[in-house]
C-alpha cells in the first residue's frame, strides 16, 4: 500500500503550452490532495512555444505517478515525467545580501569563495552580494557559514533540473512541433489601453 | 448514431459559407458557432454583463430555442439531462458574478460525471477585471478544478476558434465540462467573421490513447484461462456510444456483468446476464462474489469508493483488466494487471474477437443463490409490504408495469435514488439520470426538463424525495412557462432519509436535524399550473400513477411513503464488499 511506501523528493517535469490559468489548473492539482509544493519553476524549454515546469515534491512515487497522470489530462499539458534526484542533474541558485563593512573586517572573503564555489555578484559601500549554485545543501553550507556575519538578505531560487536521460522526450516534443507549430499566447490587450475601450 | 452525422453535415455546410467574411459582433459569433456546433437548445438566465449575447440571440430565436429556467444551477442541470439523454453536449448561458457562480455545483457534478456541457458566461468589461466591478467574479480560477477546460475571451476574434475548441474538448475522450467566459467588450466588439470551422485537433490533447494490441491479447489470455470471471460496468459504456459491442462481448464470453449506478442500462435490466448493480446499496450477489472471482473485468467505471467499499479488502484474489479511455483511471484506485487504454468501442471487439465463447454456470448459479437470499430477506418485503404503509420501491414497481421499462428516469439523491436505481426496469441506454458522482440534491427536477427536451419522443419520470424537490423546486415555473411534459413523483417520508438512515445505524437513532416538514406539494403545483395529485393510500397508488403517466403534459405525485425505512443491502462506510448487510 501506497502509505507503507517510503516518501522522497520527486522532480516532475511538465512540458505545456504557454496558456494563461495553466499555473493554476497545475497547482491545484497538488493542493487538492494537500500536497506541499517544496519548489516550482516555468520556463521556455528547447522547443520554442512549448513551456516546461520544473516542480518539486516530497511524495511517495505511487502518488507522484497519479499527480502525473492527472496532471497530463489537462488539456494544454503536453507530458508530464516524475524523476528521483538520482536521475536529474539538477541546480539552485542562491544570493546572499551581508553588510560590506563586516566583511572587510571579519571575513577571509577569497577562501570562503573558494570553499563553496561562490562568487561575488555586487559589491557596494554599504553592502555586498554573493551567489551560488548548487544542490541545497550546498547553498545550505554557505548560509550557515554566512549567518554569524549578519546576513542582510537571503533567496534561492525554485530548482531547474536537466533529466538525464532526456533523449526521448526532446525528440517527441520536436515531433508535436513539426506538426503543428503553437501560437504565442495572446496578452490581454485591454489591461493596459483602458482609454481605447468602450466603457459603460 | 443519426444526430452525429446530420451534425458532422451541418458542420460542413457552415464550413462551406465560410468563403465570405461578414462583419459579426462577437455574441452573434458565439450564436453562429452554436448554430453550427448543431446544437438547438440552451438552457440560460440573462443578466447584466451577457446581455450583448441575449440581445443577439432575439434575432437568432427561430434557429435556437431558448429555456428560461428559474435559476442558473437549473440552466446547468437542464443542459446535463439533456446531454444524458440526447448524448449531445448541452449548453448553458449566465451572466457573470452570482449567474457564474451558480453553475459551479453543475459543473462539478458533471466533471465528476463525464457530461459533456458548454457554459457561456458574461463578463465585466476587459478594462475593468480586477478591479472588483459590479458582478465581477473570477469564474476562471473558480471552476478550474471542476472542468475539463475553461478560456476567457477578451476579443471577439477569438471567438470562433476558443467555441471550436470548447466544443471539441466537452464531447471528445473523456467528456467533460467546459466554461467560456467572455467580457462583454468582446462581446459587442464588431469583427470579420470569415465562418466556422470545427476543432478536431488541439496538439497538447490526446482524447483517446492509442490503442496497443498486446494489451488486448494480454487480457483475453486472462479471461480466456479465468473460471469465475467477473465484468463491472460503467458509464464509459454509454459515453463511448459501445452498447453493441459491449452486448456482444457479454454474450460471446458468457460472463456475469454487474453496472454501477451510471452504467445502468447500458445492457437492458432484464438481459439474462446482467446480474444487477454494485455498490453500497447495490445487489447482493455482485458485491459479495467481487471477493470470489478471479478475473475482474472492468469496462468504462473509476472504482469509485461507493463501489469498492473498502480499497484494501477488495477483490484482492483477483486479476484485473481495466478498460478505461482516460489513463488517469487505471491504477487510480485498483490496480490493474492488464491495463486496456482506448475507446472502448474499438477496445471491446478486439476483445470480444480473441475471447473464447464459453458458459459458467456454475458461477451463474452463485449469483443466482445470492439473488434468491436477496429476494427473500430484502427484495420481496420491498416491492410486495405486507404492511399498511407504502414503500419506495412498489412505487418504482407499478411504475415499471405502466412505462414498461422504456422511461428514462430521473433521480436525486438519496434513499428514493437507490431505491429508483436498483428497482427501475432498463430497457434502453440512456435511461438512468441521476447524480452519480457528486450526489447533488435539487439535481432531479432540472434535470428532467433538459433530459425530456434531450429526448422529447421518450416518456421522463422525475422521482425525487421530499428534501431534494425543495432545493430546485423554482424550477416547476420552467415547467410551466415550456409545458415541458416531465412526470414528478415525489416519494415524501418527511424525512431527509438517508442521513436519518445513517445516524439510525450508525449515530445510535440521534435524528438530528432530518426531519423535514414540507409544503402542500399538489397545492403547490397547482400553483404553477401543475395538475398534481397526492397518494396517502395503496389503494389509490396504481390508479394515480396510471393518471400521471396518461396526463397529457407535466404532472406531479407526492407519495406518502413509510418514514422510516432503509435502504438494503448496505455496505456500511469502512467495510469490505463481502460485509454487505441485508438489515
Amino acid at each position: 500500500m501506497s502509505h507503507e511506501e517510503e516518501k522522497k523528493e520527486f522532480n516532475i517535469t511538465v512540458y505545456t503550452e504557454n496558456q494563461i490559468g495553466l499555473l493554476n489548473r497545475i497547482a491545484i492539482i497538488f493542493t487538492r490532495r494537500k500536497i506541499n509544493i517544496d519548489s516550482l519553476n516555468t520556463s521556455p524549454s528547447e522547443v520554442g512555444s512549448v513551456h516546461r515546469f520544473n516542480i518539486v515534491i516530497t511524495e511517495t512515487e505511487d502518488v507522484v505517478r497519479k499527480l502525473c497522470r492527472q496532471i497530463e489530462k489537462q488539456v494544454e499539458v503536453l507530458k508530464a515525467y516524475y524523476h528521483t534526484n538520482d536521475d536529474v542533474i539538477w541546480q539552485e541558485l542562491a544570493l546572499y545580501k551581508l553588510s560590506t563593512d563586516v566583511i572587510a573586517e571579519k571575513v577571509s572573503v577569497e577562501r570562503l569563495l573558494r570553499e563553496n564555489g561562490a562568487r561575488t555578484v555586487a559589491i557596494r559601500k554599504d553592502y555586498t552580494v554573493f551567489e551560488t549554485t548548487g544542490h541545497r545543501e550546498e547553498t545550505d553550507n554557505l548560509l550557515t557559514v554566512l549567518q554569524p556575519y549578519g546576513l542582510i538578505e537571503f533567496v534561492r531560487s525554485a530548482r531547474v533540473a536537466i533529466i538525464k536521460d532526456s533523449e526521448g522526450f526532446n525528440s517527441k516534443l520536436r515531433e508535436f512541433e513539426r506538426l503543428e507549430p503553437g501560437e504565442e499566447v495572446i496578452e490581454n490587450e485591454f489591461l493596459n489601453d483602458a482609454d481605447k475601450v468602450f466603457t459603460m | 448514431m443519426e444526430t452525429q452525422t446530420i451534425a458532422t453535415q451541418e458542420i460542413s455546410e457552415a464550413a462551406k459559407q465560410a468563403v465570405e467574411p461578414k462583419e459579426l459582433t462577437g455574441s452573434a459569433a458565439v450564436l453562429e458557432a452554436m448554430i453550427a456546433e448543431g446544437v438547438t437548445t440552451i438552457f440560460g438566465y440573462p443578466g447584466g454583463a451577457i446581455m450583448p449575447i441575449y440581445d443577439a440571440l432575439f434575432d437568432y430565436a427561430d434557429k435556437l430555442e431558448h429555456i428560461l429556467v428559474r435559476h442558473e444551477q437549473g440552466g446547468i442541470h437542464a443542459a446535463q439531462g439533456f446531454a444524458r439523454t440526447s448524448g449531445k453536449v448541452g449548453v448553458a448561458f449566465a451572466t457573470s458574478g452570482p449567474g457564474a457562480t451558480n453553475l459551479v455545483t453543475g459543473l462539478a457534478d458533471a466533471q465528476i460525471d463525464s457530461t459533456p456541457v458548454v457554459c457561456i458566461t458574461g463578463q465585466v468589461f476587459a478594462h475593468l477585471l480586477g478591479t472588483d466591478a459590479f458582478q465581477e467574479t473570477d469564474v476562471i480560477n473558480i471552476t478550474a478544478p471542476i472542468t475539463k477546460w475553461n478560456y476567457q475571451v477578451t476579443d471577439a476574434t477569438e471567438i470562433p476558434e476558443v467555441l471550436a475548441k470548447a466544443f471539441y474538448i466537452a464531447k471528445s475522450g473523456r467528456p467533460g465540462p467546459v466554461l467560456i467566459d467572455i467580457t462583454k467588450n468582446a462581446q459587442v466588439q464588431k469583427f470579420q467573421f470569415k465562418g466556422y470551422t470545427p476543432c478536431n485537433h488541439i496538439r497538447s490533447y490526446r482524447p483517446k490513447p492509442i490503442v496497443r494490441p498486446q494489451y488486448i491479447q494480454a487480457a483475453a489470455e486472462l479471461i480466456n484461462s479465468a473460471k469465475k470471471p467477473f465484468i463491472l460496468f460503467g458509464q464509459g459504456v454509454i459515453l463511448g456510444g459501445a452498447e453493441k459491442e459491449f452486448q456482444a462481448f457479454v454474450e460471446k464470453s458468457g460472463i456475469p456483468a454487474a453496472w454501477t449506478v451510471l452504467g445502468a442500462g447500458a445492457i437492458p435490466t432484464d438481459h439474462p446476464l446482467n446480474v444487477g448493480m454494485l455498490g453500497m446499496h447495490g445487489n447482493y450477489g455482485p458485491n459479495v462474489l467481487t471477493n470470489s472471482c478471479d478475473v475482474l473485468i472492468a469496462i468504462g467505471m473509476r472504482f469509485d469508493d461507493r463501489v469498492t467499499g473498502r480499497l484494501d479488502k477488495y477483490a484482492k484474489q483477483a486479476k484485473v483488466v481495466h478498460l478505461d479511455i482516460d489513463p488517469a483511471e487505471i491504477d487510480k484506485n485498483v490496480k490493474a494487471t492488464v491495463p486496456v487504454w482506448g475507446d472502448c468501442k474499438e477496445t471491446l471487439p478486439l476483445l470480444t474477437a480473441l475471447v473464447e465463447q464459453r458458459t459458467f454456470p456454475e458461477w451463474h448459479q452463485q449469483f443466482k443463490d445470492h439473488t434468491k437470499e436477496e429476494i427473500d430477506l430484502v427484495i420481496q418485503n420491498e416491492l410486495n409490504p405486507t404492511t399498511d404503509e407504502m414503500t419506495m420501491g412498489e412505487v418504482i414497481k407499478y411504475l415499471n408495469e405502466l412505462t414498461h421499462g422504456d422511461a428514462v428516469v430521473v433521480t436525486d439523491v438519496g434513499q428514493h435514488q437507490m431505491v429508483a436505481c436498483r428497482y427501475s426496469r432498463f430497457n434502453k441506454t440512456r435511461s438512468n439520470v441521476t447524480s452519480g458522482g457528486l450526489g447533488t440534491m435539487g439535481f432531479a427536477l432540472p434535470a428532467a426538463i433538459g433530459a425530456k427536451f434531450g429526448a422529447p419522443d421518450r416518456e421522463v419520470v422525475a422521482i425525487i424525495g421530499d428534501g431534494g424537490f425543495q432545493m430546485t423546486l423554482q424550477e416547476l415555473g420552467t415547467i410551466m412557462q415550456e409545458q415541458t411534459n416531465v412526470k414528478i413523483v415525489i416519494l415524501n417520508n418527511n424525512f431527509l432519509g438517508m442521513v436519518r438512515q445513517w445516524q439510525e445505524l450508525f449515530n445510535q437513532r440521534r435524528y438530528s436535524f432530518v426531519d423535514m416538514q414540507s409544503p402542500n406539494f399538489v397545492k403547490l403545483a397547482e400553483a404553477y399550473g401543475i395538475e398534481g395529485f397526492s397518494v396517502k393510500d395503496r389503494k389509490d397508488l396504481v390508479g394515480a400513477l396510471k393518471q400521471m403517466i396518461e396526463h397529457k403534459g407535466p404532472y406531479l405525485l407526492e407519495v406518502m411513503v413509510t418514514k422510516e425505512n432503509n435502504v438494503f443491502p448496505m455496505v456500511p462506510q469502512g467495510c469490505s464488499v463481502a460485509e454487505i448487510r441485508l438489515k
